[in-house]
């Protein structure tokens, strides 16, 4: 400690100490604010928790909580499999969407700043409550206005017809969710060189072709993190049915907390999951397009 | 003869050159508008609902098109919200923790870009595994720790977060601002202090001015995810501190204890809880007309990539 104070420290020490103040901040925060509160809420999904004036008490139940989520509770585990389904359904059509969309607007043509704010506009106004009162009910109803393509949807097998009524019903959300991963794909249009693009016409390649051999490649980095990101704000989406019961069921008085903290890890354990996957199947396709 | 058919094809080329580009700028349009549409359609219809009167509300012939506009949806939706005191409270609890996130994460940013520190790659690991971890789970044990300290229903549960760089989506700017402040050249910073400068007047004088267009989306994106959060502020400070989404998520409690529930004319319709929407999300969307400039530019000179 004393030689910190002395003069003649060398340019790295002088980095590590200056590094480490500026950084300071952010572990006081992350150790207040985040890790302290995580370990809190495991040791109360395994505890009872009783509230004294002043006080709180644990009580070990081990894995009573988990069990009681898993096997006992009627709507967890219906409410846990909606959510991951509409993760699953959610992040693809997101991203196809945003990437086609992110095309789009990066050409030139009349119209295109107002066009662009028309895509941002559900990044702004994007708040549980606005959605409930706007999208329910109010958004386009697929099952009316083409009755045709839910009945041959319908007549497939359970794996197609599922998911895919299921983005139909859910695609003016799930296309609210689109904002941030069209600006990200933007910026990483722009930062592909256009002197690549200048050497394939010279080759003769056609449009098709550049975008599969080279705008798609250069944009993996954009779509792992389009992909995390979006799988995260879904997840994370307050009016999901799971969220709302993992909030609701918080101030269950004979629960307090602690069943509330045990859905909350498992339905996060789940989204790392899914994120997982998700990952190793972007990634496998990025190394196979530029191979 | 030959030259006479270079130019017949010559002359289809362009022609077929000419069709292409109008396909081409005609299927943009097109799928952009449409797309545009199934984004907009919600809105369109609570801007056409919200002015519709009683009658034309129940009347299923009208649509789209009602037969006169009444603002009497929009006095009865701003009196339930009591708009200007949510409008005010929101502020509060927006404007200072946007500030406070956008400098906070800036001096994280700065610390991890231009120092050499053992544990860095770590932190950083860090810092990208908060972003996945869920807002439920922290959300009872920090309940528990503002409760404990008696600052449950006061603007600290927002502001101290915010402060030491753990607010919403903090990971997104500090990775920001990693990038931004790492690809400026070193002879900038030790030019300065050569001129005497110190490590914070560095980052003062020297780094923020040069993240300016990143400090700028960072405070509109802060204020846009801090208006529009509602999950954490209901529990933290919702009760005494109302802010404008967390009166319209009470709305139609408040319009039954303001306007009875009785009569059957006077019931909540959907002209006014839509007229209540609408007034909500104004706030916002006058920002975003005022500084639509600011995010177009600073969108494309800050470094929105991550790694």
């Amino acid at each position: 400690m004393k030689k910190a104070h002395k003069k003649g420290l060398t340019n790295i020490q002088r980095d590590i100490i200056s590094g480490y103040l500026f950084f300071l901040p952010w572990i006081i925060g992350f150790l207040v604010f985040t890790l302290y509160p995580m370990f809190f809420s495991v040791q109360m999904s395994f505890n009872e928790v009783t509230v004294r004036p002043g006080e709180i008490f644990l009580e070990w139940q081990a894995g009573k909580y988990y069990d009681y989520a898993w096997n006992v509770d009627t709507t967890f585990k219906l409410h846990l499999g909606n959510a991951i389904l509409f993760i699953c359904c959610a992040t693809p059509v997101v991203l196809v969407f945003a990437l086609i969309i992110a095309l789009l607007l990066n050409k030139e043509f009349a119209g295109r700043t107002f066009l662009r704010m028309v895509f941002f506009v559900p990044v702004i106004i994007m708040s549980g409550p606005v959605v409930t009162n706007l999208l329910s009910g109010h958004s386009l109803q697929f099952s009316e206005q083409l009755p045709s393509i839910y009945k041959l949807l319908q007549s497939m097998p359970e794996f197609i017809s599922k998911p895919s009524i299921f983005i139909l019903d859910e695609l003016a959300l799930i296309l609210w969710f689109c904002g941030v991963p069209i600006l990200i794909f933007m910026v990483g249009l722009q930062r592909v060189s256009p002197d690549i693009y200048e050497a394939a016409n010279i080759d003769g390649a056609g449009g098709w072709e550049k975008f599969w051999k080279i705008t798609l490649p250069h944009l993996v980095p954009m779509i792992i993190i389009n992909a995390v990101y979006t799988a995260v704000e879904v997840s994370n989406y307050s009016e999901l049915e799971i969220n709302q019961k993992i909030t609701g069921a918080m101030f269950d008085t004979t629960r307090l907390y602690s069943f509330s903290a045990a859905m909350s890890w498992i339905y996060f354990i789940c989204v790392l999951a899914v994120l997982l996957v998700l990952f190793l199947i972007i990634t496998w396709f990025g190394r196979r397009s530029r191979a | 003869m030959k030259q006479k058919n270079k130019n017949v094809k010559k002359h289809f080329k362009k022609l077929y050159a000419s069709r292409y580009i109008l396909l081409n700028r005609f299927t943009t349009y097109f799928v952009l508008i449409a797309a545009g549409f199934v984004y907009l359609y919600p809105m369109i219809y609570m801007i056409v609902c919200s002015v519709m009167s009683q009658n034309d509300l129940v009347d299923p012939s009208i649509t789209w098109v009602p037969t006169g506009i009444s603002f009497g949806n929009y006095l009865t939706a701003f009196e339930t919200l009591d708009f200007w005191k949510s409008v005010g409270n929101s502020f509060l609890m927006v404007i200072p923790t946007a500030i406070f996130q956008t400098f906070s994460t800036a001096f994280i940013g700065y610390g991890l870009a231009r120092f050499e520190f053992p544990f860095k790659k770590l932190w950083i690991v860090l810092i990208v595994a908060t972003f996945l971890l869920p807002v439920n789970i922290t959300l009872i044990p920090r309940y528990v720790l503002y409760n404990q300290y008696g600052i449950l229903n006061t603007v600290f549960p927002q502001y101290l977060p915010a402060l030491l760089g753990q607010g919403i989506k903090s990971t997104v700017f500090i990775l920001m601002y990693y990038m931004v402040f790492s690809s400026y050249p070193k002879a900038f910073d030790e030019a300065a202090a050569i001129d005497g400068a110190n490590r914070f007047k560095i980052f003062y004088k020297i780094a923020l001015p040069m993240g300016k267009s990143t400090s700028i989306l960072t405070v509109l994106f802060s204020i846009i995810w801090y208006w529009n959060e509602t999950e954490q502020s209901k529990l933290l400070f919702g009760n005494k501190i109302t802010t404008l989404p967390i009166q319209l998520e009470n709305f139609a409690e408040r319009y039954t204890a303001l306007y009875g529930n009785n009569d059957t004319f006077q019931r909540l319709n959907e002209s006014v809880s839509l007229a209540g929407t609408f007034l909500s999300i104004i706030p916002m969307l006058i920002l975003y007309v005022v500084f639509q400039r600011q995010f177009v530019e600073s969108i494309e000179r800050s470094g929105i990539t991550g790694e």
